[in-house]
């Protein structure tokens, strides 16, 4: 339908409705390689919505989503995975009853068959990654911890672990801030700039402090539409986005 | 080598456990029960397989099957029409009218062997049929359910369903299946009688063998990185799914797996007992494989097998003398594990059992052990 792009993600036309109310309106949205994107709005804006559109958790109603101009509509969800799109959930999803150490190993990208399951070796190729990855979020002395112990910013950071273990090109992340200290906030955007080099990060936040800190390009989303887009300051100071989102 | 031995063993504590159950059933058993009593613990234990089969799908995979006696039965009426077809040679059976099938289809008035029955003639494609047909079956339904994310209730019901399908197909075609009865009287297999006390010890010390080794290939495939994922389906299955794995087929290979040892524990239990019928195979013989399990503790591979024991000895004992109490008692004491156990026995012995071994090793040793401990632990909260 459209042509090629060289944008990483390029969604057209994306629109999805639940019985005849619609999360998600005509999208037109773009990312570029090595961009930090932000999308901001109001609760139930669609937000959510559309990372779940992208991973295929929910399927699109009309429009078409590009990834490395590969289209994903049409993808299964460990297939979208495959390809190189990570999610992070809005609350942390991890596996509570395993320690960080199985955590990462279930999250590495080899033996993801069946039999390729029966067969894997922690073999120390295994674990030099795991342990990079552990202290790129900080949790490298807590390998051994069952995760359900872990902080609520821990559990973000371990989920990022998680993603980041498969080096995903497309990286998506649903509100990685909530619950965590302003430290813990600190650490995290510095994560975030690290990580974002070589790839593309697509964040969903409400915090504007922690957003003005990470975003290369923000996007204001609202009743599914977008209301704005830009960097952080022609966002801040457009008078839709004061009215509908930043003004209360 | 060392490191299959290390997982199959699950450490220490994992080798203790299967060695005390290993010496339980293995001598002593059949040293101290007459054969009479052998044969019928060898019985229970067939049931045990399907429990088994149940920590490893339930337990462990979330995935409650409401269906085992569906794949017990399959492997159990596989051997009977094996044994049956033997039993029922033309020289046996030279006064019905059509000589040379089972007695149940002359009865019928079928006057040729169903096409269905032929591959059983054979013992090498019976056992074939009992170790890959079940298999099959759950694939076929376990490829129906979980590649269009059936899951939770409505799984269970699905496998209820099927089981009481099944149970009405074999009563009610009794000219091919035997019906209510059942496939009776069997006696020789490939000639050997199977009904003399020598047979009855080597189908005990098999089954036992088999038992075992289904456990030992259980912890395998728990202590890989399947078994780590299975236990993530079970409590985030999203999360695994978008990591990158496609979730319904490690579904499908566990159904499969538990159909697979289900079907081993149907067929010896033709074998030991003699016979085969569509009361081993309907909802409740399933349900009381769920009990089995639970009561065992459904995250424990080994309480299986004692869940299994215990309900059975507690069953026969009861049901004797008041046949209609056991239900109740067996319902209510479902209902207190459920609620009161989680973990079944194997919670227990992990809460509990440490009190038993204190005791046997405090008589072994002397007095001067506590004040070490006291002193490690005044060490402890110095440190
Ligand atoms: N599967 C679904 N079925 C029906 N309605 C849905 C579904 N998913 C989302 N919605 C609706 O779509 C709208 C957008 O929801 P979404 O979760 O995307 O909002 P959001 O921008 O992420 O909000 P928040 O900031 O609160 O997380 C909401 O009104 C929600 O109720
Ligand atoms: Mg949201």
């Amino acid at each position: 339908m459209n042509s090629n792009t060289d944008f990483t993600l390029a969604i057209e036309d994306l629109t999805v409705s639940f019985d005849g109310f619609k999360a998600v309106d005509s999208l037109n949205f773009y990312l570029d390689q090595n961009e930090l994107h932000v999308v901001i709005g109001p609760n139930g804006a669609g937000k959510t919505t559309v990372l779940d559109l992208i991973c295929g958790k929910t399927k699109s109603t009309s429009g078409s989503i590009k990834f490395l101009n590969e289209e994903l509509t049409k993808m299964s969800e460990h297939e979208i995975v495959r390809a190189g799109v990570g999610r992070k959930f809005q609350t942390p999803s991890i596996y509570e009853n395993l320690t960080v150490l199985e955590n990462l190993e279930i999250s590495y990208p080899y033996g993801r068959t069946v039999a390729g399951s029966l067969m894997f070796k922690r073999s120390s190729k295994v674990l030099e990654k795991i342990n990079q990855t552990a202290s790129e979020i900080m949790l490298q002395d807590d390998l051994d911890t069952e995760a359900g112990l872990l902080s609520h910013g821990q559990k973000q950071w371990l989920e990022i672990g998680m993603l980041l273990i498969q080096d995903p090109q497309l990286l998506m992340l649903d509100e990685p801030v909530a619950g965590m200290s302003v430290k813990e906030r600190e650490q995290t955007a510095e994560l975030l700039n690290k990580i974002s080099k070589g790839r593309s990060v697509l964040v969903i936040e409400h915090d504007m402090e922690f957003v003005e800190r990470i975003a290369h390009k923000v996007t204001v989303l609202h009743q599914g539409k977008i209301l704005a887009a830009g960097n952080m300051e022609e966002v801040q100071n457009d008078p839709k986005v004061i009215e509908v989102y930043l003004g209360h | 080598m060392n490191f299959v031995y290390e997982k199959m063993m699950g450490g220490k504590k994992g080798l203790t456990g299967f060695l005390i159950l290993a010496t339980l059933i293995l001598v002593i058993f059949p040293l101290f029960l007459d054969i009479f009593r052998l044969n019928l613990v060898g019985k229970y234990l067939t049931y045990a397989f399907p429990a088994v089969s149940l920590v490893l799908l339930w337990g462990y995979g979330g995935i409650l099957s409401l269906g085992q006696g569906v794949f017990f039965g399959l492997g159990g009426y596989g051997m009977a029409m094996f044994l049956k077809l033997e039993a029922s040679s033309v020289e046996n059976t030279k006064i019905q009218s059509t000589p040379g099938i089972p007695d149940f289809m002359d009865w019928n008035q079928l006057t040729s062997l169903p096409w269905f029955w032929e591959p059983f003639n054979s013992l090498t494609l019976t056992i074939l049929a009992i170790l890959i047909l079940p298999a099959a079956f759950a694939y076929i339904i376990g490829a129906a359910m979980f590649k269009r994310r059936v899951g939770g209730v409505y799984f269970a019901i699905i496998t209820q369903v099927i089981a009481v399908i099944l149970t009405i197909l074999i009563v009610g075609q009794q000219g091919f299946t035997g019906g209510i009865n059942g496939i009776t009287d069997l006696r020789t297999l490939n000639g050997w009688d199977i009904t003399t006390d020598s047979a009855k010890y080597i189908f005990y010390f098999i089954n036992v063998a088999l038992l075992l080794s289904v456990i030992l290939i259980s912890r395998l495939i728990l202590t890989s990185k399947f078994g780590s994922l299975l236990l993530a389906i079970r409590d985030k299955e999203d999360r695994v799914r978008f990591s990158g794995y496609d979730v319904s087929n490690f579904k499908i290979f566990i159904f499969c797996f538990s159909a697979l040892i289900s079907s081993i524990g149907g067929a010896m239990f033709t074998l030991q007992v003699g016979f085969m019928s569509p009361s081993f195979v309907g909802i409740v013989p399933s349900i009381e494989m769920v009990i089995f399990a639970a009561v065992g503790g459904r995250m424990s591979l080994i309480g299986a097998i004692y869940g299994t024991l215990l309900i059975n000895f507690g069953k026969t004992a009861f049901s004797e003398s008041f046949p209609e109490l056991w239900l109740f008692l067996m319902g209510g004491l479902f209902i207190s594990v459920v609620m009161f156990f989680p973990n079944g026995l194997a919670g227990l012995w992990d809460d509990y059992g440490h009190y038993i071994t204190d005791r046997f090793s405090k008589s072994k040793k002397t007095k001067e052990d506590s004040p070490e401990i006291v002193k490690k632990k005044s060490d402890e909260s110095a440190a």
